[in-house]
């Protein structure tokens, strides 16, 4: 381990930040089912409860739109919120109260009123838990105005980012990944903070730039391991927040491999993947050796069989087949 | 001026109640005639007939409390203290309007004054003027939240969520149903067993209160014990005040395809202006000549605003971008 480093998992790294920013600020409140003495259902609130107590740490019941408005009010009101979905799967309930209030109020209201709340909530897939608790559909939220969308893949980055995101003055989408709650990484040991709108190069390499964020950075980290086998040099780049999203440092890229392949846990229609895509092709068109290349999710609901599963959602191996086969070609 | 609950309204605050009233209707009116003549853009959902229900409750508000309404806002923001000239340039869509054109009716914000947001989402101010109200609740400000809903927003799990969440942490908001009938076009009678609002309150543990809309002493009196209790730690009541807009759902409306003659004949006999100021000059608590006055300078105070709206400037194109992002 590097000197001022520390591990700790993904999960560990939000309770941190969040009891630094609770504390920091009095006038933070987190909202959320089942938050409070369990320590949440992912045990990503774990031991705020005790600490700062029913007033701060609101327990509900299984009601997100209530939950998710009222935490939206509370925000116009002069608090700074947290509200939890838990689940990303269930702010389905309550995409009213973030689409139509959330993402416009300071707008429509010419700046008078801010809205300081993060919204959170783990996307993805993991031990097959099926088709209503596996979504990966953080590129909807990219699609409004006025929300900020972070995909953290990393311990580090979720405490960084976290804590910006609490210090911004608007809605911001805090989009773990359920899979990486335990996973381990290095934060530093110092108080810190990651700005929004700038990636990551999580390695370097001359080939190839490979995009990916949240838990499809851990696939695109294995398989450039297994490309370099091949003679395959991969630079593997993670955006970490899509909006505000880090084109220079993508283009930069792009333009130094010539190729770009993006990974993604969702589906390709209108997604994430189209929009890098399109990325470089306006900015580095004639840097380009190849056209660019989606791996995504196959555009299916979450299968429950683990084997239907893992044929539908990239894996390694697949990451590799494609790469060798769109180079090679 | 504010007075103590449970007293007889003095005369002072009858002349503000009539004059509160008074301006709603006469803005509406002004305002159907202006989109009528195709003055303004987007749409409008008028408040003609439900004046007493913002004037009662308003009556006890502080600068300080926060209002958060509904598509058929006008009213509240009036009520609350907003400018009639502030209200009129946004529907004008000027940059001078209360949400410098970005808003229009159905999102109007001037928190600087305690209004929180008209809304054009049906049921959608239930959960926000009850986070508001745990934001309050949470700073110790002495705030009380006031939410305006209409009996189309009850059925929705908006109004549900809500209410229990701020029953169940005592929060100091006041659920104002304006309970007018109709949502839309749909018969509240045809849309629910249970039509009388009020009762619901049983099923949340909070008092449930149900008044005459049409009668701004009843509004009143009812508004005062409730925003009392809010302000005073004793937690959240649904107030539901029976009333009837008089014009169709949106300008456009003729508002008679499911309503019938008579029944509209029957409520403009029920017209709460006009019943109030029969009732305060037969009992002699005040004249018709101090009435008279307030008409009188309500017709000034529109004038000025209608002039102040057409005259402002329009909202540069450039900014169409301003205010996306708050950091």
């Amino acid at each position: 381990m590097q000197n001022g480093m520390r591990e700790i998992t993904y999960v560990d790294a939000g309770v941190e930040a969040l009891r630094e920013e609770m504390a920091r600020d009095e006038n933070t409140v987190y909202i959320g089912q089942g938050i409070g003495p369990r320590g949440g259902n992912f045990r990503q609130t774990r031991g705020l409860w005790q600490e700062f107590g029913d007033h701060r740490l609101r327990d509900t019941g299984i009601c997100e739109l209530g939950a998710t408005g009222v935490a939206i009010g509370a925000a116009m009101a002069g608090s700074r919120v947290i509200v939890d979905e838990v689940f990303l799967d269930f702010i389905l309930e309550a995409m009213t109260q973030v689409i139509q209030q959330a993402a416009k109020t300071h707008y429509s209201s010419n700046g008078k009123i801010k809205v300081p709340i993060v919204i959170r909530g783990a996307m993805g897939s993991v031990r097959s838990a099926g088709s209503h608790h596996s979504h990966a559909f953080y590129s909807w939220f990219a699609h409004t105005p006025g929300l900020k969308v972070v995909v953290p893949s990393c311990a580090a980055d979720v405490k960084g980012l976290m804590k910006t995101a609490i210090r911004d003055d608007g809605p911001v989408m805090f989009i773990e990944h359920k899979a990486l709650y335990n996973s381990k990484g290095e934060i530093p040991t110092h108080e810190y903070s990651i700005p929004f709108g700038e990636a990551r190069i999580c390695r370097e390499g001359s080939d190839v730039t490979l995009v990916a964020v949240s838990k499809m950075v851990q696939v695109a980290m294995e398989a450039a391991t297994a490309l370099e086998k091949h003679g395959i040099s991969v630079e593997v780049i993670d955006p970490r927040t899509i909006v505000p999203l880090d084109r220079a440092a993508i283009a930069t890229s792009i333009r130094k491999t010539g190729r770009v392949a993006i990974l993604d846990e969702a589906p390709a229609m209108c997604g994430f993947s189209g929009e890098i895509f399109a990325l470089a092709c306006e900015e580095c068109f004639d840097d380009l050796d190849a056209p660019p290349l989606r791996i995504c999710s196959l555009p299916a609901p979450n299968p429950f069989s683990p084997v239907l599963e893992n044929q539908m959602i990239p894996t390694v191996e697949r990451v590799v087949r494609e790469i060798r086969h769109s180079l090679e070609a | 001026m504010m007075q103590a609950i449970g007293t007889v309204p003095d005369t002072a605050m009858l002349l503000d109640l009539y004059q509160c009233m008074l301006r709603l209707r006469d803005f509406e009116v002004k305002v159907q005639e202006l989109y009528r003549s195709g003055k303004l853009p987007g749409f409008v959902h008028l408040y003609v007939g439900e004046e007493a229900v913002a004037a009662g409750v308003c009556a006890w508000l502080e600068p300080k409390d926060m209002v958060f309404s509904t598509h058929r806002g006008h009213g509240h923001a009036l009520a609350k203290g907003v400018p009639g000239r502030d209200v009129m340039a946004e529907l004008y869509g000027k940059v001078t309007g209360c949400s410098g054109g970005r808003g229009g009716s159905m999102h109007m914000y001037a928190p600087e004054y305690g209004f929180m947001g008209t809304n054009g989402i049906v049921g959608a101010g239930l959960p926000l003027a009850t986070g508001a109200a745990l934001s309050a609740q949470l700073r110790k400000s002495g705030q009380v939240s006031i939410c305006f809903f209409g009996d189309g927003a009850v059925n929705s799990g908006s109004f549900h969520e809500s209410v229990n969440l701020g029953t169940v942490w005592n929060l100091p908001v006041v659920y104002v149903c304006e309970n007018n009938l109709f949502a839309t076009e749909m018969a509240f009678s045809r849309a629910t067993k249970n039509t009388s609002v009020a009762s619901r309150a049983a099923s949340y543990h909070l008092p449930g209160v149900e008044v005459d809309g049409n009668d701004v002493l009843a509004v009143y009196e009812a508004a005062g014990e409730a925003i009392a209790r809010a302000r005073n730690g004793g937690g959240p009541t649904l107030l539901e005040c029976k009333t009837y807009r008089i014009v169709g759902h949106h300008e456009g409306d003729p508002g008679t395809d499911y309503r019938t003659r008579e029944d509209l004949d029957s409520w403009k006999q029920r017209d709460p202006i006009k019943c109030f100021r029969q009732k305060m000059t037969s009992t002699e608590r005040v004249s018709a000549e101090a009435f008279d006055d307030i008409v009188r300078e309500t017709e000034e105070w529109l004038n000025d605003a209608v002039e102040f709206a057409r005259n402002s400037p329009e909202p540069i194109a450039e900014t169409v971008m301003d205010h996306v992002w708050a950091s």
